[in-house]
Order: structure tokens, then C-alpha cells, then sequence
């Protein structure tokens, strides 16, 4: 695969694809069993690793593929496994897939599409470094991923792939299948290592402890994104120079983004990471086809909720860490939101705010009633009940969350969910203050906001998905 | 019923021998609580305080962090309207407000005849299919009014049993203790436990 | 070596750096490794303000209160220093704008949802919140959206109430509850801006330390039932002093307001107890305010006590002590110059008989044996207990303990017939029968796992009676049995009453134990008997015993706070002043000294009991070479036991330490039958709240006291044939009671539990002190 390194890509262009890593079986009917998976390859890598190299052959491959998390830091996997303190035991894998960053939307499907791969890579990490057990967390309101990864489980422990003495060989190891009950901050590490050690799901304070020193019960402890370890196959298959290269200079790997909102053909596309554009995503045909009615973007949110957002200046950017963290946001968990021009830029403020603070822990005070207080202010500027001084009281409120608000953001809180409330006001208070304004003033939207209903008249019907 | 039947207190222990302590099983016997009764009882979470001893504070603490859990009975079937960023641009407000309409009960609320109730809920993941909705943690995807009023009928007359089962329900797979079970995590973690 | 040159040479002593240097707002500063930020800050003269941190506690940095600034690789970080570890070459800085503005945005959020009710809040003018509001807060809450409102004050146990609205979530309270007591009854409940503290719903916070929840609260969301709406705080006027109420002795501060007791706080010492104390000892104020006090000395008019002058009833006195013989029980509940005033006083008038134990301790030889301090129990590698609940009886101790094994530092290896508090917190915890105490011991300590933690290092065995049904040679025995396996360890002798060890260090103890001086005095060989706030008739174990002795004493001479069973058939009845009401020295269970403070006038004539011991010596001119506490003090520090009081030590928080001379044990033969198989071996044992006289006359307290049941294991149960819950007909060589029974597997096999001192029935009536153990047949009625 060449590298585009045209910076402003326009359509017509070469739109950039590859191969289908982690994507591969969702179209296959019988993709997620254990005859399905073993029939397209499933477990060659598994049994490679364990029969011929050594775990740190392994953990070699893995950082040599660079690839960085995909649960939203974007922390190099390898590395992280790297800061295990030697020679303490037993240590723990923790799989996070509790997927809850609005837009974001790969893990579900990864999890309900393919559980063989994740339950693979989850091994294979297991044996690099040493894992006594493996935790696969996933979120609680995910029945399908549940009972699909419960059964992928059943049969591997049947099939010798988990449990005792896997493969035939001296290596055992456990994967505990458990999940949520519904709680986003829960997809945090350590809130999530609380969660698993039965306890309210409530971030801990790092430093003085990382998980991977202490952990799950004060024990080292890896947590990796269900989307990172689905990539482990493939890394041990071809290599991870060869995973490496199907990405940019400064990103590896194929990447999934789920891209949802204004767009004609919304959709979750496993794309060469740090090569394509936001543009190219938006309105290449192999993606999301372009803005609905041919409107304009407005704004995007190019990361998550958390995420800063992103205006049309910032199109022909490249899907790229280095590149969205440098011009002030990020790529987080690879959820793109779109947003024509048509769309309320305040009731969508409110709603990203509203999220953070019903699912602020409780645990500071910054967050707990910093974020209400701020949703409390939007909901009053949108019912008509605005006062003058609200923005500048927003931004007070905001500085007291996440000083400066600079990006990446400072905080006065425990984790980054306080903050995250602060980037959509942030964002579109400066941006489009106007709006804000006019609510204040008249007690509605600015004219030309509107509603259109995206599905109308679409093709595809309300349809269960088994 | 309230405590664990004799099927789910076997079951139960086999969850909290599948973690290295007890405690982390307080979310999973929540679940099977919630399976069996429809909501999680006074006595169920008493009842899982002594299985993992601990106190029945500690559960309750727990517990009510999290929203699936219920302490009070709902609807049979629980309609999850998510209203989130993604599914807000692409109409989830005014699909709730269709929803409320249909059911004539308010989002947060039950009806009279105990078998729905409504809830305005946060990002789901399914946001490139958005409008979405779930009842009972089952997807419908791009729903449009019309989908909604079939699917409610649908439930009401009993045409989608064998898909939806009551609220509680998550999972219809378990995941068994085999004899493949290594048991590795617990025996090492039991070791640094005895100090 | 002695060329001249070598001074030169020797290099002066290479001075190892034990501390760190940092730099605290431009002054430089050594901080102790390990130590936090925060509390380094404040050595250095920079209080960082905080609501969540509290030093005896883990932090968690919730509140965010205290943001500092610490320069790092890439300019300076806003970091909590609760959390936040000293470390070699740190500049924190704690008033840059941007810590100020952090802070002051803290406050803003805290205050958002605060109803700011200062005005009718018990804990305005205190309130750590309220001053930090004053001192660093904006003037006008921007905050215009409804507050959070929840149901005003519930109560969350008998004694505790919570007013949610108030609650700023610093985890104070439900940390102290499940890291400190053990007790995880109250938790973080829902989410988010909902997020309250509560309990489970309809079981209450029912924790015997509940009250410490109130005193750690930085804001007025809990309150204790005993304090509300009493007074505000710049009405209070306090004193340090030493509680009395078990022999832990936990230094507490009193409070009062016009003359009246209205609260006692814990005082923070090192050596005993961090700052913490029990209910009990917190609430039982309540009983030195009670309006059944005796005010006036009483006298038998032949069928009735009448009210006397003090004149009339010391002279009656005087002339008791005069003729016949006497004997003397109690002294453990007042101060030490209480204690030596009437030793002198028995030594003048040459009283032999004394014990200010009732036969439900340790003979004095224990007190002289290498001892203990709680510090080093609590540090030791191995904590062997051979004791009662130390829940139920030392609280603070227990404490000290349970914190001692959960965070490591020890292993606890307990021999009890009943599981205690501490089991649970237990590397081992061997059932035992009450007269096997010693051979279980030493087949315990033959065990090589045991051998292997022996070795590890140092020991010490905590030791008590575990039950007043039994002799208290099983006790010694198996004390002696663990010394002869571990001949270097060290003893902490448990006692219930406050100042055991302070008395017999001054005197009050003979060779004549309570039960002989009972026996004495039953087989009228006594003519006067006096009971220095003893009670034995409720206090005694064998309850016949006690009451055949005081029927037949002729002068029985009580000086007491409260009118008792015992006082009922006193011929005098002097009122004696109580805690709260003197001032003096206490000792403690480990031979700590430290001060008693008088805070309110005595109540009516009541005097403190020193003072009646001289006004009887003046009366048969006999000169104690005393006449206050000052003078007692200084008679006292002449003598070899108090001399370490010499330099004023027992008025320092942490006191002074005082040796008994070196003992050796008595030899004892113990040993117990087997009993037959359709018998239980009776244990009887206290619990916190009881028919004594701090709860009986402290209306918060008067209701936890439980009703008495026989506790048997339920396989026992099943034996006999007998449904829990049912009532059952006790029989032991003493009595037949009708008693209600309860299966209780914390209860051993073969054993049966009954509560000292309980409401209901008497445990008492069924024990013969002078048996080596006693064995109850248990029958359905």
C-alpha cells in the first residue's frame, strides 16, 4: 500500500482501503462460531505463538507493530505491557468492553461478529506476558456480545484454546466472561478494575498507582481495548512490520471508525489508519457517500464525545494521532459524529453535556457538580430561561473542571470524564456563540436550524439484528 | 420469590469460583438476581451478601451505582429510547416522544399493565444505525415511528417471545466451569490473599 | 595509631540523611520519607485546606480541596497532596493564583449544593467547611438552579443522624466505617450529583463507633442524638482528659456549657487511640448529668436510707473503720490519688483485705510480667490472644488490633470458646473450652506452621479473662503455657474497669482476693465492708455469694455515684463524685499515666473519693501527709511505682509509663474435668452495653443494652433436641433458670454463652466462683 500523502485530498482522488484485519468475517453468516472462525484461519496464530516462539518473541511482535490502543489514549500496546514490574505474580489481563463513548461503535460488533479473534488475541496477549487469568469486561447492555462471547468461550475451553495446558502445551491460562450493569465512567481502567472487584465503578487516583504496577486487586495488571487485542492474529500471522505498514508514518495497523450523523450512508469502516481523511471518509462513496442533501458540514466530532470538536477547516486532515492531537482534539475511540450545517449547535452542546454529567461517578467534586451544574445552565438557555452572564458563568464553571481549558485538557478532577463536559462548550460556545446568544435573547434557535428526520423514506426498516 | 432459588445459588457459586475473591462476583449475582425476579429484591441482595461475604451495605453501595439494576419491579419489557448525540441529530427526542404517546406513560415510568416501561437512555453503540432503540439490551435499529408501534404490538401480542425475553434476562449462553477450567488466577491470588 | 595526625585524619561521622529536602513556598523544608504532601505543607507552615484527608485514614483526593502546585519536567502540576508522596528535591507551592483559583472553584462546587443552613446547623462554629467559606470562598453563590433536597436528618442508627443535603461526600464517615471499624454499614449509595452516603435499607448503621463518624464529619451531616441542638460551639469549654470507662484509656477531650457535660470528643494520641473512641466512652456523659445521682450521704434508719450530713455519715464511718474488721473492694473506677488516699488510709487503720478487682481479673503477678504497650501489640509480628471480645470490652483496643492485621504488620493467633471481633481478623483462631485453655495452647504452639510464625519475630500475648464462669487459673495457666514455648514474649494484660492497674499500683490490692473477702464476710467474719464504687452484687460473678456477704456484713459502706443493689443494703452511702467531676491521674491497661480533668462542679456534696479518705483519717487523727491532689501526687511519686510521674509526664497527652515490680505467675494447677455429654460448659462473658451504670443512667445508651439469651452452637441444639428460639430450663449447681435459647454457630461445641450483667436473666445466678468451671444442663421446660 502506497502512502497518500496528498494533504488535501479531494474526490476523485485515490480514496485509501486495505486490507480487512479486523473486519474480515462481519459479512460471513457463521463468522462468529467456532467452525466459521476456524474454517477462515482462526487460531493458526494462537498455536504459532504458543508452539513456536517465546513470549518475548511475541511482546517483540507486538512492538514492533507500534500499534496504539484503541480504547481513546492511544497508548502503544507494546509498551504498555512493557511497564509490568518484572518478577511479580500472579498478573492479570483485563479486557475493556464496556464500550460507552457516545458514537463510538466498533467494539459491540467486534465482540458479536468475530468473539473468536478477540478470544484469541486475548490468549496470545495472556502468554506474551504472562497473565494468570483474563477478565473480558463488556458493557452490561450488550446481550448479544454476552451470549455470543459466552458460547465462543464454551467452545474454546472446549476445543483446548483456554483453560488448562492450551494447544497441548505447558501454558494455561482462564478467561473470566463478565459485564456491567451500566455505567459509562466504568470504560475508565480503573473504574473498570473497581467494577471488576465488585465495587461501585469509581476511577482511582494515578498516581501513586498505575494498574499496571497495581491493579486488579493490587496486583500488575494489563487493560487493553477489545478492538487492540482483535489485532493480535494478524500481528503474530503476518508480523508486526507488516501490520505497521498498513498504516501512515506515524500511525500503524488498519484502523475501525464509526461515522454516524449527518452523512448519507452512515457506517463503521475498517480503514488504513493515519492515511485517510476526514474528508475522504465523509464523502467517498467506499464510505459514508457525503453530507445528506449535499449540506455542509457544520462541525464534527472526529473522537468521542470527550473529544474537542472540529469545524470544515479541519477536513483534510489525516485519521492520524499525531496529527488530530496536534491540531487540538483527538481520534479517541474512533467515533466520528457529523453534524450539517442545519444542526442546532446548542440543544447539541446540551446533549453531549447532559451525557457527562448523568454519567459523572460522584466521586470529586469538580465533576460531580461541576458537570450538573453545567448542564443545568444549557437546559436553562434552551427552555428560554438564559441569562446574560450564562456564558461567561459556563466558562467559569468550565475553568474550575479543567483550568485553562486548554487541550489536552488539565483537570482539577480525578479522571478526564469532568473535562470531557467541558469540550463541547468549549467547542461550540466559541465557535458559535451567536447561537447561544440568540436563545438567551429570543429563547429559540437561530433560523435555518432545523430538523430533518435522516431515515424518512430510507430504504432500511426498523430490523432486528441477531 | 426474592432469594436465589437452589438452581441459581449453584449457579452463583460457580460464578464466585470463577474470580479470585468473592466479591467480584457482586455485579454477576446481581444479573441473576434481576433474571429471576425481574428487579433486584431487598432479600436477593442480603441474599448475596452472605454468598460473598460481605455486608449488605456493600452490596446496596454497589448495586445502585449502576442503572440496569432495578430495585422495583418494571415493565416486562423495558424500551431503552436512546436520545444521544447520534441518534438526537437523526430524531431519538422525537422518537421518545412517539414512544410516550403510544404507551401513554412518561419516560421513567411504567404501565398500568406492567408490561413496558420507557426509558431515555444514553449512547447504546449503535450510532451509524441511529435512531436506536433497545428493549430488554435487543437492538432495533433506524426506527422510525411506524417500525415502533409494529414492535410494541408485536411484544404486547406475545410475536416476539422467543427473541425478547423478560426484563432480566441478558445473556441466554452462559459460560461454563469445564473441567478445562486451569483455575491458575485464583490459586495465585489465594497465595498473595494468605499473605 | 597515636600519631598526632590521626584526628586529623578521622573523618567526623558520616551523618546519613534520613529526610527529604523540599521546598514549600520558597522556604526550604525536611519532610519524613513517606510522609504526604499535605501534611509536609503544614510542618512547613503552609496548611493546605481539605475536607476529605484525614490523617489516620487512607487518602482518596475526592474533595480536590487540597490542589497545590508541584514543578515537574514540564512546569508546574496541579496535584492533590493528600495523594501526593514527598520526594527528594519537591517545590510544592500552595498560593500561586492558579492553586487559588483551583481551590476557590472547589469551594464554589462544594457550596453549590449546600443549603448553607449554618444558622440552626449543630456544627456552625466548627465547621470546617463554613470557615473555609469565610476565609477563601466567593461572597454570592452564582449557583441559581434548585438545590439537591433529600428528607431533613434520618436517623441512620440510634445514636447517629444524617442530613444528606449537608453532605459534601468526602468519604470521611464511610471510610472510617469500613477501613477503621470494620464496620461497612454505611456506603456511597447511587451516582453521580445523586451520590448519598446511607445504609442498606431498614439496617442501621449499627456500629459501636459510630460516634467518630460524627466528630471526623467536616460539615454538619451527621450529628449525634446526644449533642443535637444542645449547645453551639463558642459556648463549649473543654479540657483534655483520659476516658475512664474501660482501661484502654483514650484520651478524650470533655466539653461543657454552663457546668453541664455535653460532649466528649477523641484526642489524638500515638501511643493508645489515634484519635478514636468507642459509643460507650463518647456518650456516657449522659450518666454523670443523670438526675439519679446521689447528691447527699444516706444512712439506715433501720428500715430505710435517709438523707444525712456529711459529718454525721463520716463520723459513722470513722467509727465502722474503727472497731472490727474490715475489708475494703473496689477503687478501680476512680483515679489513682483515689486509689493511694485509701491504701494509705487501709494501711493506717491496718486494713488488709483489698481488692479493687471482684474476681472477674487478673491476679496482680500478671501486672508484673514484661509488659506490652498497645504500640507494640499493634506492631508485633504475632499477637497471641487469650482474652475476652476485646470488641465488647476494649473497643479502642480492638481497634488498635484489627488495624494491626489488616494492614499487615501482625498475625493474630486466637484461642477463644466464642468467636470474638477479632476472628475474623485472625491468622488462626483455635476454639477452645473453658479449663482446656492451657493444653489447647500447647498443642497450638507444637504445630510447626505456629513455630514458623513464632520465629518471625517478636510476640505478645494479649491476656484476659474470656469468661467470668470459669477460674481464672485457666487464664494463668495458659499464659504460663504460651511464656514456657515463648519465653521472650510480652504480656498486655486486659481488665475491664478503667483504673485497675493505677490501683493496684497504689495499694489497693492484697493478698486477699474478692471472692475470699465475700466468703469472709458471708461466713461473718467481716464487720465492715467497703465498697469503693463497687457494686458487687451486679458485678460479681457468683451473684449468691455476693449477696449472702453484703446480707451479712454488719456496716456495709458504699461511696457511690448511683444507688445500687449493693448500696440498697449499705448501712452508709457516701455520694462520690464522678468522671468529668475531679481531677487527677488514670493508668491504663498497658501502666500509661496520663490526666483526668475536672470540667463541672461536682454534683450536690458529692466528693471525690480521696477526699473522703481524708476527711476519715482527720476523724481518727490519723495524718496521710496529704490533703489534695497536688500532695497526693507528690506522696505518690515517692514511691517506686509512680516515681516515672516525677517530671510532670502524666500531663502530656501521651502520659507516662509506670512498672509494676517484676513477678513471677503463681503456679496453678488447672485443670477441668471433662463434662458429661449432656452438658454445656458455661462461658459467660460481657458485652459493650449492659445494666452498669454508664448505660442504665445514659438515656442514649440505655436501650442498646440486649436481653439476655443462652447461645449454643446449633449441632449442640440439635443434640438436645431444641428448637432456637425457644425457652429452656438452665440448670447449674447453683441455679435453675428459665432462659430463652438461640442457635449461634459463633458459639463452640459444647459450650453454651451467656452475657454478664445483661437485662433479663442473671448469668450470675448460675455461676459458683469458686468452682474451677461451671457446667449447665440444658432441658426443654
Amino acid at each position: 500500500m502506497s502512502e497518500n500523502t496528498t494533504a488535501n485530498y479531494s474526490l476523485g482522488g485515490q480514496v485509501p482501503t486495505g486490507p480487512k484485519i479486523l473486519t474480515s468475517r462481519w459479512e460471513s453468516a457463521d463468522g462468529h462460531t467456532y467452525d466459521g472462525y476456524v474454517r477462515t484461519g482462526g487460531y493458526t496464530a494462537l498455536r504459532k505463538a504458543l508452539t513456536t516462539m517465546s513470549p518475548a518473541q511475541v511482546h517483540d511482535e507486538v512492538k514492533a507493530s507500534e500499534m496504539q490502543g484503541r480504547g481513546g489514549a492511544g497508548f502503544p500496546a507494546g509498551t504498555k505491557w512493557g511497564f509490568l514490574p518484572a518478577d511479580v505474580h500472579p498478573r492479570y489481563l483485563v479486557i475493556n468492553g464496556d464500550e460507552s463513548e457516545p458514537g463510538t461503535y466498533k467494539d459491540r460488533l467486534l465482540m458479536e461478529k468475530d468473539p473468536h479473534q478477540l478470544i484469541e488475541g486475548i490468549i496470545i496477549a495472556c502468554y506474551a506476558f504472562g497473565a494468570a487469568q483474563a477478565f473480558l469486561y463488556v458493557r452490561g447492555e450488550m446481550a448479544l456480545a454476552q451470549e455470543r462471547l459466552a458460547q465462543a468461550l464454551n467452545d474454546a475451553y472446549a476445543n483446548n484454546l483456554v483453560g488448562k495446558r492450551i494447544c497441548g502445551t505447558d501454558f494455561s491460562v482462564d478467561i473470566t466472561l463478565t459485564w456491567g450493569a451500566g455505567a459509562y465512567i466504568v470504560g475508565e481502567e480503573t473504574a473498570l478494575i473497581e467494577s471488576l472487584e465488585g465495587e461501585r465503578g469509581m476511577p482511582r487516583l494515578k498516581p501513586p498507582f498505575f494498574p499496571a504496577s497495581k491493579g486488579l486487586y493490587m496486583q500488575p495488571t494489563i487493560v487493553n481495548n477489545v478492538e487492540t487485542l482483535s489485532n493480535l492474529p494478524y500481528i503474530v500471522n503476518q508480523g508486526g512490520t507488516t501490520f505497521k505498514d498498513l498504516g501512515g508514518a506515524t500511525s500503524s495497523g488498519m484502523r475501525i471508525f464509526a461515522v454516524s450523523g449527518h452523512v448519507n450512508k452512515p457506517g463503521v469502516f475498517e480503514v488504513p489508519n493515519g492515511i485517510t481523511t476526514f474528508r475522504m471518509l465523509f464523502e467517498a462513496p467506499e464510505y459514508c457517500g457525503g453530507v445528506r442533501v449535499n449540506r455542509k458540514v457544520k462541525a464534527f466530532i472526529p473522537g468521542g464525545a470527550s473529544a474537542m470538536w472540529f469545524f470544515d477547516e479541519h477536513l483534510d486532515l489525516p485519521l492520524d494521532k499525531p496529527t488530530v492531537d496536534q491540531a487540538g482534539s483527538m481520534l479517541g475511540s474512533g467515533a466520528i459524529v457529523v453534524m450539517d450545517e442545519t444542526t442546532d449547535m446548542v440543544k447539541a452542546c446540551w446533549r453531549v453535556v447532559r451525557f457527562f454529567a448523568r454519567e459523572s461517578c460522584g466521586k470529586c467534586t469538580p465533576c460531580r457538580e461541576g458537570t450538573t451544574w453545567l448542564e443545568r445552565i444549557l437546559h436553562r438557555i434552551l427552555t428560554g430561561n438564559g441569562r446574560r452572564e450564562d456564558l461567561d458563568l459556563l466558562f467559569e464553571v468550565s475553568e474550575s473542571i479543567s483550568p485553562g481549558l486548554a487541550w489536552p485538557p488539565r483537570q482539577t478532577t480525578i479522571c478526564p470524564l469532568g473535562p470531557s463536559a467541558v469540550s463541547p462548550i468549549a467547542s461550540a460556545v466559541n465557535r458559535f456563540r451567536n447561537e447561544f446568544e440568540h436563545y438567551i435573547e429570543h429563547g429559540r434557535a437561530i433560523a435555518g436550524v432545523e430538523y430533518v428526520p435522516m431515515h424518512a423514506g430510507s430504504s432500511h426498516g426498523a430490523h432486528a439484528h441477531v | 420469590m426474592s432469594r436465589f432459588n437452589d438452581s441459581n445459588v449453584t449457579l452463583a457459586k460457580e460464578i464466585i469460583g470463577r474470580f479470585p475473591r468473592a466479591k467480584s462476583a457482586v455485579i454477576p449475582l446481581l444479573h441473576l438476581a434481576q433474571e429471576q425476579d425481574g428487579y433486584v429484591t431487598r432479600d436477593a441482595m442480603s441474599h448475596i451478601a452472605e454468598l460473598v461475604n460481605v455486608t449488605t451495605s456493600e452490596v446496596y453501595g454497589t448495586a445502585t451505582f449502576y442503572e440496569m439494576f432495578k430495585f422495583e419491579p418494571i415493565g416486562k419489557y423495558c424500551v431503552n429510547v436512546c436520545t444521544n448525540i447520534a441518534c438526537q441529530l437523526v430524531g431519538g427526542w422525537e422518537l421518545l416522544e412517539h414512544a410516550e404517546e403510544k404507551l401513554g406513560i412518561k419516560a421513567g415510568s411504567t404501565t398500568d399493565d406492567g408490561l413496558f416501561t420507557i426509558e431515555d437512555v444514553e449512547c447504546i453503540a449503535a450510532c451509524t444505525e441511529a435512531p436506536a432503540i433497545q428493549v430488554n439490551y435487543r437492538y432495533r435499529y433506524k426506527v422510525t415511528a411506524e417500525n415502533l408501534d409494529q414492535l410494541i404490538d408485536d411484544l404486547r401480542a406475545g410475536r416476539l417471545a422467543d427473541e425478547i425475553p423478560p426484563h432480566g434476562t441478558l445473556a441466554r449462553v452462559r459460560q461454563n466451569t469445564t473441567e478445562a477450567w486451569a483455575n491458575t488466577g485464583i490459586e495465585a491470588q489465594a497465595k498473595v490473599d494468605a499473605g | 595509631m597515636s600519631d598526632v595526625n590521626d584526628t586529623e585524619v578521622q573523618e567526623t561521622p558520616v551523618v546519613v540523611k534520613t529526610t527529604l529536602s523540599i521546598t514549600v513556598d520558597g522556604r526550604a523544608h525536611e519532610a519524613e520519607p513517606g510522609q504526604l504532601l499535605i501534611d509536609a505543607c503544614e510542618d512547613a507552615g503552609s496548611y493546605v485546606p481539605r475536607f476529605c484527608y484525614h490523617p489516620r485514614m487512607e487518602p482518596v483526593g475526592m474533595c480536590r480541596q487540597c490542589l497545590v502546585e508541584v514543578e515537574g519536567p514540564r512546569g508546574p502540576m496541579m496535584v492533590v497532596s493528600c495523594m501526593t508522596p514527598v520526594a527528594e528535591g519537591q517545590v510544592a507551592r500552595t498560593e500561586t493564583p492558579s492553586v487559588k483559583r483551583a481551590q476557590e472553584g472547589v469551594l464554589e462546587l462544594l457550596l453549590a449544593n449546600h443549603p448553607l443552613d449554618c444558622p440552626v446547623c449543630d456544627k456552625g462554629g466548627e465547621c470546617p467547611l463554613q470557615d473555609q467559606a469565610f476565609s477563601h470562598g466567593p461572597g454570592e453563590s452564582r449557583f441559581v438552579e434548585e438545590k439537591r433536597h433529600y428528607e431533613k436528618p434520618i436517623p441512620i442508627s440510634d445514636l447517629v443522624f444524617l442530613d444528606r443535603e449537608r453532605c459534601i461526600l468526602c468519604d470521611r464517615c464511610t471510610r472510617f466505617a469500613d477501613e477503621v471499624a470494620g464496620d461497612p454499614l454505611i456506603s456511597f449509595t447511587q451516582r453521580g450529583n445523586n451520590t448519598q452516603v446511607n445504609t442498606f435499607p431498614d439496617e442501621p448503621f449499627a456500629s459501636y463507633f459510630s460516634g467518630n463518624t460524627v466528630q471526623i464529619c467536616p460539615v454538619g451531616a451527621l450529628t449525634a442524638k446526644p449533642y443535637r441542638f444542645k449547645a453551639r460551639p463558642w459556648d463549649l469549654e473543654q479540657r483534655e482528659s483520659t476516658c475512664t470507662t474501660c482501661s484502654v484509656g483514650c484520651r478524650t477531650v470533655i466539653q461543657s456549657s454552663r457546668d453541664e457535660l455535653l460532649r466528649y470528643q477523641g484526642s489524638d494520641s500515638d501511643a493508645v487511640n489515634w484519635g478514636w473512641l468507642c459509643d460507650k466512652g463518647r456518650f456516657n456523659f449522659e450518666n454523670v448529668n443523670s438526675e439519679d445521682r446521689l447528691e447527699q450521704p444516706l444512712m439506715h434508719d433501720g428500715s430505710n436510707l435517709v438523707p444525712v450530713a456529711w459529718s454525721q455519715a463520716s463520723a459513722a464511718v470513722a467509727e465502722a473503720l474503727k472497731t472490727g474488721k474490715a475489708a475494703i473492694l473496689g477503687g478501680a473506677r476512680g483515679t489513682n490519688e483515689d486509689a493511694f488516699a485509701w491504701a494509705r488510709l487501709a494501711d493506717a487503720l491496718g486494713i488488709e483485705m483489698r481488692d479493687p478487682q471482684l474476681s472477674d481479673g487478673l491476679p496482680a503477678e500478671v501486672f508484673g510480667l514484661p509488659s506490652a504497650s498497645i504500640e507494640e501489640a499493634a506492631n508485633a509480628t504475632t499477637i497471641i490472644v487469650i482474652a475476652p471480645d476485646l470488641k465488647e470490652e476494649l473497643p479502642v483496643l480492638y481497634l488498635r488490633l484489627r488495624d494491626a492485621a489488616e494492614k499487615r504488620r501482625s498475625r493474630i493467633l486466637e484461642f477463644t470458646a466464642v468467636s470474638t471481633g477479632l476472628t475474623k481478623y485472625s491468622w488462626k483462631s483455635v476454639p477452645t473450652e473453658p479449663g482446656l485453655q492451657a493444653s489447647v495452647v500447647r498443642n497450638t504452639l507444637g504445630e510447626a506452621a505456629v513455630r514458623e510464625q513464632l520465629g518471625k519475630g517478636n510476640v505478645v500475648v494479649v491476656v484476659g479473662r474470656a469468661s467470668l464462669a470459669e477460674s481464672a487459673d485457666h487464664t494463668v495457666a495458659a499464659l504460663s503455657a504460651v511464656l514456657a514455648e515463648v519465653p521472650g514474649a510480652k504480656v498486655l494484660p486486659v481488665v475491664r474497669r478503667g483504673n485497675v492497674r493505677g490501683a493496684i499500683a497504689a495499694g489497693l490490692g492484697s493478698n486477699s482476693n474478692a471472692t475470699e473477702i465475700l466468703t469472709a464476710a458471708a461466713a461473718g467474719k467481716l464487720d465492715t465492708l467497703v465498697l469503693l464504687g463497687a457494686d458487687p452484687i451486679a458485678d460479681f460473678p457468683d451473684t449468691d455469694l455476693a449477696r449472702r456477704a453484703i446480707s451479712a456484713v454488719r456496716n456495709v459502706i458504699s461511696l457511690d455515684t448511683f444507688l445500687t443493689e449493693s448500696t440498697a443494703r449499705a448501712s452508709v452511702v457516701l455520694p462520690a463524685s464522678a468522671y468529668g467531676e475531679k481531677e487527677g491521674t488514670t493508668t491504663n491497661l498497658e501502666g500509661r499515666v496520663t490526666s483526668v480533668a475536672q470540667k463541672v462542679t461536682a454534683r450536690g456534696t458529692s466528693r471525690a473519693d480521696w477526699m473522703v479518705a481524708v476527711d476519715i483519717a482527720s476523724r481518727l487523727n490519723v495524718d496521710l501527709g496529704f490533703d489534695s491532689v497536688e500532695s497526693i501526687q507528690r506522696a505518690m511519686i515517692a514511691t517506686s511505682v509512680f516515681a516515672p510521674m516525677a517530671d510532670g509526664g502524666a500531663n502530656t497527652r501521651e502520659g507516662v509509663l509506670i512498672d509494676q515490680p517484676a513477678t513471677a505467675l503463681p503456679a496453678v494447677s488447672a485443670t477441668a474435668g471433662t463434662h458429661s455429654s449432656y452438658d454445656l460448659r458455661l462461658v459467660v462473658s460481657r458485652r459493650m452495653y449492659d445494666k452498669g451504670a454508664s448505660t442504665a443512667h445514659s438515656p442514649s445508651l440505655v436501650g442498646l443494652a440486649q436481653r439476655n439469651v443462652l447461645r449454643v452452637n446449633s449441632a449442640d441444639l440439635a443434640r438436645i433436641g431444641v428448637a432456637s428460639g425457644t425457652s429452656v430450663r438452665a440448670t447449674s449447681s447453683k441455679a435453675s433458670v428459665s432462659v430463652t435459647v438461640e442457635a449461634d454457630d459463633s458459639v463452640g461445641r459444647g459450650v453454651a454463652h451467656l452475657t454478664f450483667n445483661a437485662p433479663g436473666i442473671n448469668a450470675g445466678d448460675l455461676i459458683d466462683v469458686n468452682a474451677s468451671v461451671n457446667d449447665i444442663k440444658v432441658e426443654t421446660l
